[in-house]
């Protein structure tokens, strides 16, 4: 790109861009580029800049210099050093105005932030707000998880077959979605691919909002210079001919051209020495920057602590000196496989911790031809267990004894360095599990959301993009001097905070510490929200493989101002305690499967839809020695191939709801006045009954929307500007798409300030979101000027306001066919006998259900949300998946009334609300009824009923579970949940029987 | 601002009736009694520095003792947020976590018998979770062992009663007059501080006049004459200030009460504005009871709640505007200055844009606000909001489209706070209005 011609002043420009991972410098002389360079900084932001400097000096060298910064990381030193700054979107602009002035819009990728600039029409540049992940960063850090450089996931990307839905919101929402397909055996190819599709879906849907992208697309940043495949699944989106569709040369200098523009347009210059003088100057302030103490002052005080430490040992045994029995444990988690042979003693005779480089099946047959290596005839095995995200998996591949359910595993092996143990927090790759332990049974889980997890490998994809080992890297952070306080938010926000600290000039070393201080913190205020060391428990064991950092092992006993045990196996405590698990039960012979079986052993592996039901479950149907078949991600027995009557069916409240949906939406009714559409999503997914009563009663016909499935929701995600809301928010502009091209007259989403008045709290509000949500729509979605949007304020709460509010409302809508006052007033009251006959179903159902669980003596669930929880695309089927684990699943409304009114403790003044607090009294009340609350993210509200529900719960003596849904949940946690629960369950029925 | 329960609203009939007998559980609150009006220290949260003095000299006419704090406020909140987030769930939001964390850090400063204070907060009781704040601050109080410290809400729809704390009527004039005087020092202050020729004239005359007003309202008889008086040479002593006359880019903020308000809450973004070369433009803080003035009128015209009630509040609304009027009036007979725009005019500016009906958290106002100030000559706008703030979906970031569509010229950006949001994040994406801003000019 050197040798581009660009229109500016005569002279020597040289414009510097400082993203947060990389570094480019042009030199423009006479209207041409004459140099320029990119480079990544890893954080040695004013450093680097010197040298690029320095080795373009004979470009720069004797000449006035006009110069300009850009970039998010290079405000810092453009203050400190004396430089003009410019904001990198506005230089971006400049120069696409100036190169390519036939441009409609300019979509740029950075390390961390993604920008549109359109020019057609009305100039507008917009960045990602603070909430977006999808970046170069992002990229990055998809490719350390497949194990792939960022070059071979691009070269895989491009022998794609199939894409996968992979969630766009945010970077960690997407690694949800990615684990579990890599688990399943999903080619590496279409994952990959399936990322850059994610990365486009982001961009438009965050940044474009509903803005059509006309005319010539210019795409400029590092990642959409180097991925082709990200340029492929931009141009396929987006339906780009060629033509339209620019990728120039210096697209990854974009910016620095920019600041060299904006150079010449500033009166100030350099000379060379005096630019070089003004740098050194940045390096040389001292940037006063909060800090906290180091984690170690000195090296006799970390030795202290490493003996303290080495106390919780499990010995290494040598298995050539062994004979005797032996088991084998396997932990198959998220990123990493763990393998231990035990010895009689407890000892350990093999064992095997990595990354399960995407193909965890292949590891596990590797460690056991090794353990059979070591068996000779000295060894017996007599018996195994397997434990983890992969538990299923690996059990029916390899014909593994048992499987238990990680807590259990993880408690079992902690149970052994401290008996007495009575907290135990795991952070593990992907994930940060922590539970307490009360009269010898697991007696509350934490799991982090799937907005927090900044765990172990967000350390180390971190370490690598500042060019570290992780260990290299976290031995810088032991002995920091001023380690930077990062904030406890989500990984995106992590990564601004890292940028903020090298803007202010922080070393590696204190990033290190800092990041360390961040993970802990994270699972201390955000996992286990404890506030105090004694809420923790007396006897805390920590293991996971990020607990062998000592950096992070520190700032936790430091922050909880107690010593805890730290195995030295920390890493491999589910293997072990699966090993020990597998040593309980006794076996004389184990079934796995033989040597000579393993040897010709062979796996394929080929993805397939459910479908079954709407929630069309992405199938990986595995094959082991082409005859044994195993689905994995199916949430119900459908799924997994068994015939209908084969097995029992459970009520369930949720699909009661559904069914009776499904059942109203085909009968729409004549249409002697007009067809109305009801969008089924938040609060319709309640009234819809009374509404629908009411139109019909008119004489309209009407028409539901959906059902929700995930195509739905893209067809409306263009038009959605504030992507913090809840999905539940999110896909209503997907079911007004979806009511607009079945061909409806009208619309009808009221705006509710009030919901119905239970009259069981302090007031009866809405959320703001389901109550004001249709202005939303109607100053946002184009397409609703197609149909008549009728959105009016109503007053549910009485028949005759609100009769006269819609008679008020309708009678200027049908200047032909006039409505009359009694007429609406009749529908209302219709209508309002045919809401209360609903609500009167929901619970007469709900009493069915717990009389057939009683009859039959299942469990019941109460899995509580708000009514549109039950929505199969919101609730991603969890329903379905606790019926098949043995729940009868009812609903938070069908068994609100079954208990008394109360005082709780914060303002009870939403509808929906209130009923999960009386549904968790309800719960209280009945033995054998569990409450699982599901919260949708984004959901502000919840922050306080979710507190206020365990709190009812837990001082009752029962057990509170939370799972957060989004757009994409990540079915094997929420599996993994509800078994704990139910182990959690049957271990204290058993100890009470005892 | 107004004295009168909702009684009559549907829902504020929350069943305390005998067939409850749950309801007799009643959750044990410390009530602020009679004595305590003697022996206790009220401490206030910070939001707008300079109203909250002159409101907390009116409390001491009245009889109260009361303190501002200002934990956080020396550049460095960190121990507040920390306090925050270690007592509030984290999901909560941000005002919520720094109101709290500021709680907590006075009360563990030791500047305090802990015995001897007690805390006031604001409660709306809308539908907008900030009505929970004051639950949420008695969990963390006791989480912390401080729940012997009594939490007042100062609300106005009769969700909670002290023995020992009562707005009565005779304090809700002189306390709208404070307010005024704190709109107005505002309102002049961000029109002189960017222009200044002596850097630190404008706060210096602004402090002279805060504390004239506070003698003055602690005095026994406040006269309206007096006060108009006041409003007319405040503004020809700032009028009179030296500046420098250049051009500045304008720049409006609306946002969520606290983080628009308050420096804490925004990493202070005034400062920021104005170190960039821009002069601020804010609607002050009566505009926003204004707006919860006219909530009640309009819940009578939609939903057909209380007539009688509707018919009170309009009273006080017609009240209240007068003596807004009278404000904005001395600074357009006194100055060359932007006038205040008019709440009657502000409010109707959102026809066609956002139903009236919107009241949860700053609601319609909000939206009203961005077009208010784009109208007069403020096209730049910074929305302020607390990461996921629910009301802000709608007013905030969902009008921004039809906003943009209405004055195509204006130039908008949102910007969310947090405790994990970084300056840096924030001032990249002001600094793009800013170079967008000057573009134009």
């Amino acid at each position: 790109m050197n040798n581009l011609q660009i229109q500016i002043r005569e002279g020597t420009y040289a414009g510097i861009d400082i993203g947060s991972t990389t570094a480019k410098l042009v030199v423009v002389e006479n209207g041409v580029c004459v140099y320029s360079k990119y480079e990544r900084h890893f954080s040695q932001v004013r450093q680097k800049t010197k040298e690029m400097l320095l080795a373009a000096e004979s470009f720069l060298k004797g000449k006035q210099i006009g110069v300009s910064v850009s970039g998010s990381a290079g405000m810092g030193m453009a203050k400190a050093a004396g430089l003009p700054f410019v904001q990198e979107v506005f230089a971006t602009g400049e120069v696409v105005r100036l190169l390519e002035p036939d441009t409609g819009a300019v979509i740029e990728l950075g390390g961390e932030d993604a920008k549109i600039i359109f020019f057609a029409g009305g100039m507008d540049e917009r960045m990602n707000g603070t909430c977006a992940g999808g970046t170069g960063a992002f990229i990055d850090q998809m490719a350390t998880l497949l194990n792939v450089t960022v070059e071979e996931m691009d070269e895989l990307s491009l022998k794609a077959e199939r894409i996968y839905p992979i969630a766009s919101r945010c970077g960690v929402f997407a690694k949800t979605d990615i684990q579990p397909l890599l688990n399943q055996g999903a080619r590496k190819e279409d994952v990959a691919a399936s990322i850059y599709y994610a990365v486009v879906n982001q961009t438009i849907a965050g940044l474009a909002q509903g803005r059509k992208l006309d005319g010539k697309i210019m795409f400029l940043g590092g990642p959409l210079y180097f991925c082709r495949g990200l340029r492929k699944a931009f141009v396929d989106v987006l339906k780009l001919s060629e033509d339209r569709a620019v990728f120039p040369e210096y697209g990854r200098i974009s910016v620095a051209l920019g600041a060299a523009v904006y150079a010449s347009e500033t009166q100030k210059t350099f000379s060379y020495e005096g630019l070089l003088d003004a740098i050194d100057q940045s390096i040389r302030e001292k940037v006063q920057i909060a800090h906290d103490r180091p984690l170690f002052e000195s090296q006799e005080e970390y030795d202290a602590f490493l003996t303290e430490h080495a106390k919780a040992s499990v010995r290494m045994a040598d298995p050539a000196a062994y004979s005797g029995d032996a088991w084998i444990g396997i932990d198959c988690g998220s990123t990493t496989t763990k393998v231990v042979l035990l010895g009689e003693d407890g000892q350990i005779l093999y064992s095997y911790y990595s990354s399960n480089r995407g193909n965890p099946i292949e590891i596990v047959k590797g460690c056991l031809l090794s353990i059979y290596d070591l068996l000779q005839d000295r060894i017996v095995i007599r018996g195994s267990a397997v434990t983890g995200y992969g538990e299923e998996l690996i059990r029916r591949a390899f014909h593994v004894d048992e499987g238990i359910v990680e807590t259990l595993a993880h408690f079992n092996a902690a149970r052994y360095f401290n008996p007495d143990v009575d907290f135990i927090l795991d952070i593990g790759g992907q994930d940060i599990k922590c539970f307490k332990i009360r009269n010898g049974a697991i007696d509350s889980i934490m799991l982090n959301e799937a907005c927090s997890s900044g765990c172990g490998s967000f350390i180390e994809t971190f370490a690598r993009s500042m060019g570290y080992e992780v260990a290299e890297f976290a031995r810088l952070g032991l002995f920091a001097k001023a380690p930077v306080p990062l904030g406890t938010r989500c990984t995106v926000f992590m990564n601004s905070s890292v940028k903020q600290a090298q803007k202010d000039g922080a070393s590696v070393g204190d990033i290190s510490a800092g990041l360390s201080m961040s993970v802990v913190k994270n699972a201390i205020y955000k996992v286990i929200r404890a506030h105090s060391a004694s809420e923790l428990g007396t006897h805390v064991v920590v293991q996971g493989g990020t607990f062998l950092n000592d950096a992070i092992l520190r700032s936790f006993e430091r922050e909880i101002g107690q010593t805890v045990v730290r195995p030295n196996i920390a890493g491999l405590m589910g293997a072990y305690g699966a090993a020990l698990y597998s040593r309980e039960l006794g076996k004389e012979k184990s079934g796995l499967l033989s040597r000579e079986q393993l040897e010709q052993f062979t796996h394929t592996s080929r993805g397939a839809v459910c479908k079954g039901c709407t929630n069309h479950c992405q199938l990986t149907i595995n094959l082991f020695n082409g005859n044994e078949r195993l689905v994995s991600g199916n949430r119900c027995e459908k799924g997994a191939g068994m015939a209908p009557g084969t097995y029992e069916v459970l009520p369930n409240l949720h699909q009661f709801k559904r069914d009776a949906f499904e059942q109203m939406a085909k009968d729409p009714g004549q249409a002697k006045r007009g067809t109305v559409g009801l969008p089924m999503a938040l609060g319709m997914f309640e009234l819809m009954p009374m509404w629908r009563a009411f139109f019909r009663h008119l004489g309209y016909a009407v028409v539901l929307s959906g059902p929700s499935t995930r195509a739905l929701y893209a067809k409306g995600q263009f038009s959605i500007p504030s992507d913090t809301a809840c999905y539940p928010a999110k896909i209503m502009h997907g079911h007004m798409e979806d009511l607009i091209e079945k061909g409806v007259d009208a619309i009808f989403y009221p705006a509710l300030t009030y919901n119905m008045d239970e009259k069981a709290g302090d007031n009866h509000y809405n959320c703001p979101v389901v109550a004001y949500y249709s202005e939303l729509l109607a100053g946002n979605m184009d397409s609703l000027s197609k149909v008549d949007f009728w959105y009016p304020y109503l007053n549910i709460n009485s028949e005759k306001e609100l009769s006269e509010e819609l008679f008020r409302f309708l009678s200027g809508k049908q200047p032909d066919k006039k409505i009359t006052r009694s007429e609406v007033r009749e529908a209302v009251r219709y209508a309002r006998g045919e809401y209360q006959n609903w609500m009167d179903r929901i619970y007469k159902e709900g009493l069915e259900a717990l009389a057939y669980a009683r009859r039959t003596g299942h469990r019941v669930l109460i899995l509580a949300g708000r009514p549109y929880h039950v929505d199969s695309e919101i609730g991603h089927g969890i329903d379905k998946l606790a019926t098949s684990l043995g729940f009868v699943v009812v609903s938070e409304d069908s068994v609100a009334q079954l208990a008394q009114p109360f005082r709780v403790h914060v303002l009870n003044q939403w509808t929906y609300h209130s009923r999960l607090y009386r549904a968790a009294r309800f719960a209280t009340e009945n033995p054998d009824v569990e409450l699982v609350q599901l919260v949708s993210f984004g959901c502000g509200v919840d922050a306080i009923t979710t507190d206020e529900v365990r709190s009812i719960l837990e001082t009752n003596g029962r057990l509170y579970t939370q799972i957060k849904i989004d757009e994409i949940t990540n079915l094997g946690a929420v599996r993994i949940r509800l078994r704990s629960l139910i182990g959690a369950l049957d271990a204290a029925k058993s100890l009470k029987e005892e | 601002m107004k004295k009168k329960k909702e009684s009559e609203k549907p829902g504020q009939n929350a069943c305390s009736c005998a067939m409850c007998p749950a309801y007799e559980e009643e959750v044990k609150r410390v009530l602020f009694t009679e004595e305590m009006r003697q022996t206790h220290t009220i401490l206030l949260p910070t939001m707008l520095p300079r109203h909250f003095k002159i409101i907390s000299a009116i409390f001491h006419h009245f009889g109260y003792n009361t303190e501002i704090l200002d934990d956080g406020l020396n550049g460095d909140s960190r121990q507040v947020i920390e306090a925050g987030l270690a007592n509030v769930h984290n999901d909560t939001c941000y005002p919520a976590l720094l109101i709290i964390g500021q709680m907590l850090t006075a009360l563990k400063s030791g500047r305090y018998d802990t015995h001897k204070v007690a805390l006031l907060l604001p409660q709306t009781g809308g539908g907008c979770r900030a009505s929970n704040y004051i639950f949420l601050a008695r969990k963390a109080l006791k989480k912390a062992g401080f729940e012997y410290v009594p939490i007042i809400s100062l609300n106005f729809s009769g969700l909670e009663d002290n023995p020992g704390f009562k707005i009565t009527l005779p304090m809700l004039r002189p306390a709208m007059y404070g307010i005024l005087y704190g709109d107005l020092l505002m309102w002049l202050v961000n029109q002189c501080k960017p222009y200044e020729v002596e850097p630190g004239s404008t706060e210096k005359l602004a402090d002279e006049w805060s504390d004239r007003i506070v003698k003055q309202l602690e005095a026994k008889r406040i006269s309206y004459r007096a006060v108009r008086q006041n409003y007319a040479q405040i503004v020809k002593d700032f009028a009179a200030l030296p500046k420098t006359g250049e051009k500045k880019v304008r720049v409006g903020i609306v946002g969520e009460i606290f983080v628009k308000f308050s420096p804490l809450g925004n990493n202070d973004l005034e400062k920021f504005l104005i170190d960039e070369g821009a002069e601020t433009v804010m609607a002050g803080l009566l505009d926003f009871i204004l707006y919860c003035i006219v909530n009640p009128m309009i819940d009578f015209k939609l939903y057909g709640f209380s007539r009688k009630t509707a018919a009170v509040y309009r009273l006080v609304y017609r009240y209240a505007l007068k003596k807004q009027r009278d404000m904005a009036k001395a600074v357009r007979e006194n100055s060359d200055f932007h006038v205040p725009g008019d709440f009657e005019k502000t409010r109707k500016l959102i026809q066609g844009i956002i139903g009236e009906g919107v009241k949860m958290g700053e609601g319609w106002l909000l939206t009203a606000e961005m077009m208010e100030l784009i109208e007069s000559g403020a096209e730049n706008v910074v929305i302020t909001q607390p990461f996921g703030c629910l009301p802000n979906h709608i007013v905030g970031k969902g009008m921004m489209k039809p906003v943009k569509e209405r004055y195509p010229h204006a130039n908008l950006v949102a910007i969310d706070y947090d405790s994990g949001a970084t300056k840096i994040n924030q001032e990249n994406r002001l600094k793009l209005m800013l170079a967008n801003a000057r573009l134009k000019q």
